[in-house]
């Protein structure tokens, strides 16, 4: 599905990404952890195309394509789906008539036809119904006056909405309550199939336990510096980064 | 004698000139626009809410005075005050002793003749007055690097009928140097007098200047002054203005921010009463990138007073990543009262954050009913949410001594505890 | 350029490149977008030579049959005009047109009464069609409801829905029909809330205006349908000085719709018109533009001088909503504005302005409040793009007796370059204690955010932009009839095609 090597990046003049590989294939949930700093929504941003951030060297294949040629809106209909750390209100713009205009875009992109009316709406109701979003909020503006929860409820919706094959979840679990977590995390399990690909970005094991990962990376300082299963994650937990950091140093 | 009488302005032939050296040339200039122009009426804009021609029915005159005692007008005790009366420096009344790093010239004692002004003259009557017309005045020069810790006080005086001051301060406060300066305007007693302030203000670079204006002159008693500010690049600026009584009071503030990476904080708080007229007019240029700017003005008008607010804030091509804010707030005590409010932005850069933002009402006065209730007399009901109104204008005096001083002026006058 | 990107391996090279091309990309969109309604109708018309004088002024009033007390007000007008001097405070430049130089009075040939829409000369009909009012259409569908008057160059060419209207009393016709068959009507409000001495445009075009619509609302009657003005110059050399009167009787309610285009010309044609309202006590009209004069070409060559007097009067319990979307005109000047003279009277400002390339707009609105518990909004979205100037100017006043007046300002600056400029020039006057004003404006650039959001979920940059701009201009356009909204967002994309910085 990707496959990332020996990826850089900086922003600003300061290097953030400094050699990272990974390989995620079809049907995986890979998880990525690490202390603050080590460059985990770096990694998410570079993904997805924003342009604050410069790749110095290395490649990024996803689905047979050299991603860093795309635009951020090329990544998107190629199927790659960032959930935001923090989404962005658009005023004045209803949810719904911003998903319609993605929808028919990428439908445009591959020689569809816009989505009919009925259809859509029909899709807007089951999919709500995934993350028990309140279909009041589908028509309410993008993520304005939404609480935390509701923001990343709705993340969660526009990417059942959009089916990608690539989602990266960026800290889409902190500040969420345990029900909010819940209901993010067994709407993500239900969009999950041998044909998708997941990559959660998180810093606390927590999210792990509802959402069950086949790898879990250790970030730090730009590289990935340890992989292992789900246990991984809760050694994390409880002993904390600085075990890591001996193990490099040594 | 000055043949001024097209422009309205008059003077009696005995007028005192000048003992300032104003160069020739630039007092003909100034000479000249006197002759060609006349006090501005309401049809031009930047005059549109406050009438002059009261000015133009007075025979002015300028004469040293003495006054014996001025303690009531010494708003910090500190050890560096210039005391001028109509103009004139009075030295019984200073304590000159100047902090290190400063230089303090009179300018009746400069013999060469002043620099080129950096004021505008063409179609400024006032500043044109000024220049030809200029009765007294200082120089301060702040050296490079120092660390003034005294405040410098400037007390400017008016005593007696029609008397008129035309009156400069002159600052430049030298790279990475930091000082505080407090201009007082009183007027001791008279009808009719003018006192009509110009400032020459130059921050060079890394430098910090701040700046306490209180204005307390007479109800019977006109005041312009035009404070022209040129900020150099890191440099900070910041002036508080304080009017709290005065017949006419016009403040022109200009500031050109001309290097990158400034800070500009304009704060002013107007209360009026009877029938005085209190225009405060602002203009912030950002003329370069990377720069911020805050304003905040609030006035409490009462009795059948007027005031104007107009603050203007200009972001020209390339000056980008500008972060200017402006906020007047107004609160009418009486039906009378008059506000006229102009905050204005002309903003010809893309990637900047402008917002203004104008409020004008009266004392809510469910909040008045609910301390009554809770046993507070009217009377100080109304005091306390006055207070609260004001109070974060007065929050930005930093000066202990200033605070003091303002507070009992503010009791003075409205008989209110702050 | 795009060719380098093939071998490009240094990626911040790439980047680099990847912008350029980009933004070359958007300006030839930019030169390509073309203005929708630039063609020309090829009627012969019956032209006034050049030039204003007294005869030209008896010439029109002659060839429009007019009484002789309406000849007289012209005549007036015209000497209270030459007293005047064009105003010269507004935020604009231009070269002041040359009034000797302007064709004063141009009607179609066989400007005829028409008896039904069927008499409409086809060729007529076909400029219809393009400007998008296709009343055969909107004739034969049911349920469409909006009655419209056609005014071509100078003068009005067809009304329809009249007999409709007729039944409930409605008075819905072209200005000069209303002079010959209500001329008391006329004669009563015609300068009654814009004087002829108001300002240099509303003189001129007391003066020489030609035709425009006039509505009448009796007492008690809610019009059941949009009455709707359609405005084209067409005529190379003229100008258009249409007069707008609407009366609507007390505790009646009347929603008009006005759209404006006009050909694509090298030269600046004036379009100076003055718009009347008067709602009685308890009455309602809800006044909506779209204005899409010709801007103008990319280099600012050309372009209508949009010079227009609006302003209504309130009487008790009466409101007057204005809802304009301006996106056309090389120069707009402009202030729809309330007297709010009765109790209890509500006044309402609602815009859109979008200026590009070289467009200038000096455009906002004045509320005057003189009765008690009068109320007014204000919200007002500028869109500046390109290397235009967009000004808000507006006048909240509340006089003396004014008790308990409430006034709420919103003014928003959007830009979109860095070339252009958005300029905010509220005045505020208060002469009552007891009034609650509120202003707040903000100018920002669009939100960097937002579009990288849209584009992360596969929203092109182009359909982003308009997305978000329709989003920040809601509250405005929300206010406009349905038909009018869906026209009125198009035309905000179209406007700004290409046009992000």
């Amino acid at each position: 599905m990707i496959t990332i090597n020996d990826l850089h990046a900086k922003i600003e003049d300061k290097e953030i990404l400094k050699g990272l590989s990974l390989e995620v294939k079809a049907g995986e949930v890979h998880a990525i952890m690490g202390p603050n700093g080590a460059g985990k929504s770096t990694l998410a941003s570079v993904l997805a195309g924003r342009e604050d951030y410069e790749v110095t060297a290395g490649s990024v294949s996803f689905v047979g394509e050299d991603l860093l040629e795309l635009s951020t809106e090329e990544r998107a209909w190629a199927g790659l789906f960032l959930a935001f750390q923090y989404p962005v209100e658009i005023p004045g713009v209803s949810n719904i008539n911003f998903l319609r205009t993605a929808i028919n875009e990428t439908r445009e992109k591959k020689d569809l036809d816009p989505i009919s009316a009925k259809d859509f709406m029909a899709m807007v109701r089951e999919k709500s119904a995934l993350v028990e979003l309140d279909a009041k909020l589908a028509s309410r503006s993008v993520n304005e006056g939404f609480s935390g929860g509701e923001k990343k409820r709705n993340e969660i919706f526009q990417m059942a909405m959009l089916a990608p094959k690539l989602s990266i979840l960026d800290e889409t679990d902190s500040g969420l309550d345990i029900d909010a977590l819940r209901i993010v995390a067994s709407g993500v399990n239900k969009l999950k199939n041998e044909n998708n690909a997941t990559i959660i970005i998180t810093h606390y094991q927590r999210l792990l336990d509802y959402i069950v990962p086949d790898f879990v990376h250790v970030l730090f300082d730009g590289k990935i510096v340890k992989t292992g299963g789900k246990e991984l994650a809760i050694e994390l937990e409880e002993k904390g980064y600085d075990w890591i950091k001996e193990e490099i140093a040594q | 004698m000055a043949e001024v009488a097209k422009n309205n302005i008059n003077f009696k032939s005995d007028l005192q000139v000048t003992s300032v050296n104003v160069s020739e040339n630039e007092k003909q200039k100034a000479l000249d626009v006197l002759q060609n122009t006349t006090l501005p009426t309401t049809r031009v804009e930047a005059w549109k809410y406050t009438r002059v021609a009261k000015l133009g029915k007075i025979d002015f005159v300028n004469e040293k005075a003495t006054i014996s005692d001025i303690s009531n007008y010494v708003i910090d005790d500190t050890k560096c005050s210039f005391v001028f009366i109509n103009g004139h420096f009075s030295k019984g009344n200073s304590s000159q002793e100047i902090p290190a790093g400063v230089t303090i010239t009179l300018l009746s004692e400069i013999n060469a003749p002043l620099s080129k002004s950096s004021l505008t003259i063409e179609d400024e009557v006032f500043n044109a007055m000024n220049t030809a017309h200029l009765t007294g005045g200082l120089k301060i020069d702040i050296t490079s690097n120092a660390l003034v810790e005294i405040p410098i006080q400037i007390i400017h005086i008016l005593k007696g009928d029609s008397t008129i001051s035309n009156f400069k301060t002159i600052v430049n406060a030298g790279k990475s140097s930091q000082a505080d300066l407090i201009q007082g305007f009183f007027s001791e007693s008279g009808e009719s007098n003018f006192c009509n302030s110009t400032s020459e203000i130059n921050v060079a670079e890394n430098a910090v200047l701040r700046i306490d204006k209180i204005q307390y002159e007479s109800e019977k008693s006109f005041h312009i002054s035009t404070e022209q500010v040129k900020q150099d690049k890191n440099s900070n600026f910041r002036i508080n203005t304080f009017t709290l009584n005065g017949g006419l009071v016009r403040n022109n503030l200009n500031i050109d921010v001309n290097g990158q990476n400034c800070e500009t904080h304009l704060n002013g708080a107007y209360l009026l009463k009877n029938k005085q007229h209190v225009d405060n007019h602002s203009v912030v240029d950002h003329k370069v990138a990377n720069c911020e700017s805050h304003e905040l003005y609030k006035g409490v008008i009462d009795d059948r007073s007027t005031a104007v607010f107009n603050g203007k804030v200009f972001v020209r091509p390339n000056a980008q990543k500008i972060n200017a804010f402006q906020s007047n707030g107004n609160l009418l005590l009486s039906d009378s009262a008059t506000i006229n409010s102009k905050p204005e932005l002309e903003i010809y850069a893309d990637d900047v954050k402008c917002s203004h933002g104008s409020t004008t009402g009266q004392l809510d006065e469910e909040a008045i009913f609910y301390l009554r209730a809770r046993g507070l007399s009217e009377r100080s009901a109304r005091h306390l949410m006055v207070s609260a109104f004001i109070g974060d204008v007065l929050d930005k005096i930093t000066n202990a001594n200033i605070k003091t001083y303002t507070r009992r002026l503010l009791n003075d006058r409205f008989g209110w505890e702050f | 350029m795009p060719i380098e990107l093939a071998g490009a391996v240094n990626h911040s090279q790439y980047k680099l490149v990847m912008s350029n091309y980009t933004e070359d990309e958007l300006a030839k969109d930019l030169e390509n977008q073309e203005y929708k309604f630039g063609f020309t109708t090829d009627i012969e018309s019956d032209k006034a030579p050049k030039g204003l004088n007294e005869d030209i002024i008896r010439f029109i009033s002659a060839k429009k049959e007019e009484p002789k007390w309406l000849l007289e007000n012209r005549l007036e007008a015209f000497a209270l005009w030459k007293m005047m001097t064009e105003p010269d405070w507004a935020h604009v430049k231009y070269t002041k047109p040359d009034f000797q130089d302007i064709t004063y009075y141009s009607a179609p040939k066989q400007s005829k009464k028409y008896e039904s829409w069927e008499d409409v000369d086809p060729e007529m009909k076909e400029t219809m069609k393009k400007l998008g009012i296709s009343m055969e259409e909107q004739k034969r569908l049911t349920g469409t409801n909006i009655a419209v008057d056609f005014v071509m160059d100078s003068v009005s060419v067809a009304t329809s829905f009249k007999s409709t209207l007729k039944e409930l009393g409605i008075i819905f016709c072209s200005f000069s029909e209303a002079v010959q068959d209500y001329p008391e009507l006329v004669r009563k409000y015609m300068g009654s809330v814009v004087p002829t001495s108001d300002n240099f445009y509303a003189a001129l075009n007391s003066a020489v205006f030609t035709d425009g619509s006039f509505c009448y609302i009796p007492k008690g009657v809610r019009c059941p349908m949009e009455l709707s003005t359609y405005f084209r110059i067409n005529e190379g050399g003229t100008g258009q000085f249409e007069r707008t009167l609407v009366v609507a009787d007390e505790g009646s309610y009347v929603s008009y719709l006005e759209g404006c285009t006009a050909p694509q010309r090298d030269e600046n044609q004036l379009h100076a018109a003055v718009v009347e309202l008067v709602a009685m006590d308890n009455a309602e009209i809800k006044y909506s533009t779209v204005q899409n004069w010709y801007p103008g070409d990319k280099n600012g060559l050309g372009g209508i001088f949009n010079f227009v007097t609006k302003r209504g009067i309130c009487g008790t319990n009466s409101k007057i909503s204005w809802t304009q979307v301006e996106t056309g005109s090389a120069v707009t000047w402009k202030y729809p504005s309330c007297i709010l003279k009765g109790d209890n009277s509500i006044g309402e400002f609602y815009s859109v302005a979008v200026t590009n390339n070289y467009q200038q707009a000096d455009t906002g609105t004045k509320m005057i409040h003189l009765g008690k518990n009068t109320k007014s909004t204000i919200i007002s979205k500028g869109i500046s793009a390109g290397k235009s100037h967009n000004s808000y100017r507006g006048l909240v006043q509340i006089h003396k007796n004014a008790a308990n007046a409430r006034n709420f300002s919103q003014c928003d600056s959007l830009l979109m370059t860095d070339e252009c400029g958005a300029h905010t020039f509220p005045y505020i006057e208060c002469k009552n204690s007891s009034a609650k004003i509120e202003h707040e404006a903000t100018t920002s650039k669009i939100g960097e955010d937002q579009i990288f959001y849209c584009l992360q979920r596969g929203i092109s940059e182009e359909k982003a932009i308009g997305l978000i701009v329709n989003g920040y201009c809601k509250e405005v356009l929300n206010q406009l009839p349905m038909e009018f909204a869906v026209e009125a967002q198009k035309l905000l994309t179209i406007s700004l095609e290409g046009s992000v910085g």
